[in-house]
């Protein structure tokens, strides 16, 4: 296996957040606290409804930046541990999203270093959602 | 030179293609005067090449109007991200 693995990867089926957590806790007995983020559809959105959306990604270099967030995180915040998970193609409301379960020591730096994850991707992974609504599909702008 | 174009997003829709290769030629071959001159040859993509927030990856790096482009290069064009 390449040394990120699939602890950072993008796929269209779903995840199953339980069985990354066990993955992760799995990875050592120093852990003493793991942050799960999960980013689901919504199906309500800058004031109107959604029906689903679609991700789409930029094959080869999104894998990369989420290798290279995985790798950053890692160090910066003296994590033991992160696994990060995106999904694309058509997604529903209800629908996974995006998964990050951060390990350290203490939960501290598991809360930080989850958190600058999340954001870091929406700036940096080359990913896009467009969505669809009753009355039409709209690419999205960058926004927090 | 021949530089591999691609396009995600809206930019793919306007642009009805996801990738192209091209012939192209310049005494400074940058990022920023490939964009100028993709901006002049497809009116589609004017608006966004001119004067919108694109992002420039060369081979899969993100790339600044700067960086000199060579033969073979793969250039990719996209809106800002939004995942997540």
């Amino acid at each position: 296996m390449e040394p990120h693995g699939d602890k950072a990867r993008v796929q269209s089926e779903p995840f199953d957040a339980a069985a990354e957590l066990e993955r992760i806790k799995a990875a050592s007995t120093r852990i003493g606290g793991v942050v799960l983020f999960v980013g689901v559809v919504r199906d309500f959105s800058q004031g109107h409804g959604v029906t689903k959306i679609l991700f789409e990604h930029f094959p080869g270099m999104a894998e990369s930046k989420l290798a290279e967030l995985r790798e950053t995180a890692i160090g910066r915040f003296g994590l033991i541990d992160l696994i990060v998970v995106h999904r694309v193609g058509e997604l529903m409301p209800g629908d996974d999203i995006v998964l990050i379960a951060a390990a350290a020591e203490h939960r501290a730096a598991a809360f930080d270093g989850c958190s600058w994850c999340i954001d870091e991707l929406k700036k940096a992974v080359p990913i896009w959602k467009k969505e669809h609504a009753p009355d039409g599909a709209l690419w999205l702008e960058a926004h927090p | 030179m021949k530089i591999t174009v691609r396009y995600f997003a809206l930019l793919r829709e306007r642009m009805g293609l996801d990738s192209e290769v091209l012939s192209w030629d310049d005494a400074e071959p940058t990022v920023e005067r490939l964009r100028r001159h993709l901006a002049d040859r497809v009116p589609a993509l004017a608006v966004f090449l001119r004067s919108g927030p694109i992002l420039v990856a060369v081979n899969r790096q993100y790339a600044a109007a700067d960086t000199l482009l060579s033969d073979g290069d793969e250039v990719a064009l996209f809106p800002p991200v939004t995942g997540g």
